[in-house]
């Protein structure tokens, strides 16, 4: 009897500690980011009252019900309704979907590259995105031509990357990361010379400010032009999760496995550009975070892309929903997101990487 | 014939030719050894096999259809493949490394459902690794990791399996206990090619053996018929003695030191170092 007993507790105490740290870590990795989202829209330069914020954003949803059954008195003043609705919450869903969209992306390519220091921009994105940019404002082309040749210009610099890559017929991912190099070289070297171009007065500093990184201008309508590539892209990677942890092993077992690798890596690259592309277009070049927090999550939870790209994706919006706070809260002009998440990221992945738990060999 | 291959010929693109004029089959149960000197084309051809590499010329048939106008899906579920140890830089744990076997097996966009995990666990037990189900696959032994990539090629649940130099890398108890497997293996209704550094091993597992030199099968038959002194002298420049052992009652291969031998009575022009290799047809010595 005792043996019993004493089978089952060494047993329980043995599953204990995993038990719970488990429970702890998931209720904290998916708790925290309803959170930040709503805190997020209550910290700013003009206070808007937690509890107002709250009756705020039930109040479409109670409104739905019948007015016999609860009546909504507005709490808040109509200042308050336009800080919460018009200016913040679309600037806080842009958060989100940036945030978790460059993660997934960076952690996708990872493990199509089969390497750990793997950033979404590998393939040129970011720059092809930021000369896009950097030639509309120059053009004074206007705020939505600039995120559309932003968009553009993405898309197009990882086409040439991929194209390149094909011309050669060797090691395919090495070659792609070094066609990856030379574009973003070039395209590097087109936003300077945009640069060198413009205005010194009125458009260099809207150049410079743009590639530094910012969400204070979106609005619900880019919003409604980004999110539909977003999600789309980032539901296929999600469905193929699986599948990614074999290219992350090799090309050639995934290949002797039965996985079509050429035209899987075809997708990881479109999903990945199509997600980089629409965050860089509505938020700029903001580096670190398709980085920093796929390394998190993988010594989280595992390199198991079943429960690494959830766990990426949340935390990833979490991360950019803390930096855009304290972008526009830490002092009274905002400061550039891609400074941030270099500051805050560069120490932090130091840390990290002294730990000796990344997930990594 | 479960796999049969018929004038195989490689070449890379645009490189030189690996070989050619490569013919053999396959039976049920039965274990091919290919033997031969580093970089002859051994792990070329098995990666032909695997249709890995598209053949130059030549036809590879698996269970009587042509494999190059197989899907690789459908190859996958009958061809298990098992490359040469390399480093991984992620650490799956064990267990899900060898449910990536279940690949072949699984729709584009499912994951391994409880049947996946049962078959995987049945390989682990299968080769003996229960205890490190849950380490990182890069922080096991070199031995450990060869039976994982064994067990998740097994997880495919092929007829075939394909061993790149099982034994390599392994420590003597290690290289033995992988051979066994095999051998349970095959007893068990899979056929078996591998390609392997040690003549002995041929002796061990194999019925048949084919030694690669000069960019083809220079021999190919039973073990006893194909490992000889005079092959394996020919192939690997060194002298040996093959003799029946009562003590474990099968043959064994035995290297000497060069230029040392005590085989002169045997062996008419002597053998000091490479004096008694044999021409290559058409070409010089590059030993």
């Amino acid at each position: 009897m005792t043996t019993v007993t004493n089978r089952i507790s060494s047993t329980y105490m043995a599953i204990r500690p995993f038990f719970k740290r488990k429970v702890i870590s998931t209720i904290l990795i998916y708790g925290t980011l309803p959170v930040l989202f709503v805190a997020s829209l209550f910290l700013g330069q003009y206070d808007v009252s937690p509890s107002h914020v709250i009756d705020l954003l039930g109040a479409p949803f109670l409104n739905l019900l019948p007015e016999e059954i609860i009546h909504v008195n507005p709490s808040w003043t109509a200042a308050e309704y336009n800080i919460v609705y018009v200016i913040r919450l679309p600037r806080v869903i842009a958060a989100v979907l940036v945030g978790s969209g460059l993660a997934l992306a960076g952690a996708a390519y990872q493990g199509l590259f089969k390497n750990p220091l793997v950033s979404p921009d590998i393939l040129g994105v970011s720059s092809g995105a930021g000369f896009g940019a950097a030639l509309a404002i120059l053009l004074s082309a206007g705020a939505f031509m600039t995120q559309l040749s932003a968009f553009c210009f993405g898309i197009l610099a990882v086409a040439i990357t991929y194209l390149l890559s094909r011309f050669y017929r060797t090691t395919p991912t090495l070659i792609l990361v070094l066609s990856g190099i030379i574009v973003g070289a070039f395209f590097t070297a087109l936003i300077s010379l945009t640069k060198y171009l413009a205005d010194p007065y009125e458009k260099l500093p809207a150049i410079t400010f743009w590639l530094m990184g910012s969400l204070a201008a979106v609005r619900y309508t880019d919003l409604l032009l980004v999110a539909p590539p977003i999600l789309a892209a980032a539901t296929i990677l999600i469905l193929i999760r699986w599948r990614i942890n074999l290219l992350a092993v090799g090309d050639d077992e995934a290949r002797a496995l039965g996985i079509d690798t050429k035209r899987m890596s075809q997708i990881i690259i479109l999903c990945s550009t199509l997600i980089t592309a629409g965050a860089v277009c509505i938020a700029g070049i903001i580096g670190w975070v398709g980085l920093v927090v796929p390394h998190l999550c993988r010594m989280l939870v595992g390199p198991d892309y079943r429960k690494l790209l959830p766990v990426t994706i949340i935390l990833g919006a979490s991360y950019l929903l803390i930096i855009d706070d304290i972008a526009r809260n830490l002092t009274s002009a905002e400061i550039p997101l891609g400074i941030l998440t270099a500051i805050i990221g560069a120490p932090f992945f130091a840390y990290l990487l002294r730990k000796r738990s990344v997930g990594w060999t | 014939m479960i796999l049969e291959v018929t004038d195989a010929g490689f070449a890379y693109p645009g490189g030189k030719k690996v070989f050619s004029n490569i013919s053999f089959s396959l039976a049920d149960r039965e274990v091919l050894c290919i033997l031969g000197p580093n970089g002859i084309g051994k792990s070329t051809l098995i990666r032909c096999l695997a249709n890995l590499y598209d053949l130059c010329s030549g036809s590879i048939r698996l269970f009587g259809k042509e494999m190059s106008g197989l899907h690789q899906v459908e190859i996958a579920k009958k061809v298990g493949y098992v490359p040469q140890a390399h480093e991984i830089v992620f650490p799956f744990s064990v267990r899900d490394f060898i449910l990536m076997g279940r690949a072949p097996h699984l729709a584009a966009f499912s994951a391994p459902g409880k049947e996946d995990y049962e078959i995987a666990m049945e390989k682990i037990e299968l080769v003996g690794i229960e205890k490190i189900t849950e380490k990182p696959v890069n922080m096991i032994s070199g031995g450990e990791y060869q039976l994982a990539m064994i067990a998740r090629a097994l997880a495919q649940e092929p007829a075939i399996l394909l061993l790149d130099e099982p034994t390599s890398h392994l420590d003597f108890g290690n290289q033995v206990r992988i051979l066994e497997i095999i051998d349970q293996l095959a007893e068990s209704g899979l056929s078996v090619i591998m390609s392997s550094h040690f003549p002995d091993h041929a002796f061990l597992t194999s019925n048949s053996v084919a030694i690669m030199k000069y960019g083809t099968f220079m021999a190919y038959g039973l073990a006893e018929d194909v490992v000889t002194e005079a092959n394996l002298r020919q192939t690997y420049g060194v002298d040996v003695s093959i003799t029946y052992s009562n003590d474990v009652a099968r043959h064994i291969c035995v290297p000497h030191r060069s230029g040392k031998c005590r085989c002169g009575s045997k062996l008419p022009t002597g053998c000091s170092g490479n004096s008694s290799i044999v021409e290559p047809p058409g070409g010089s010595s590059t030993m």
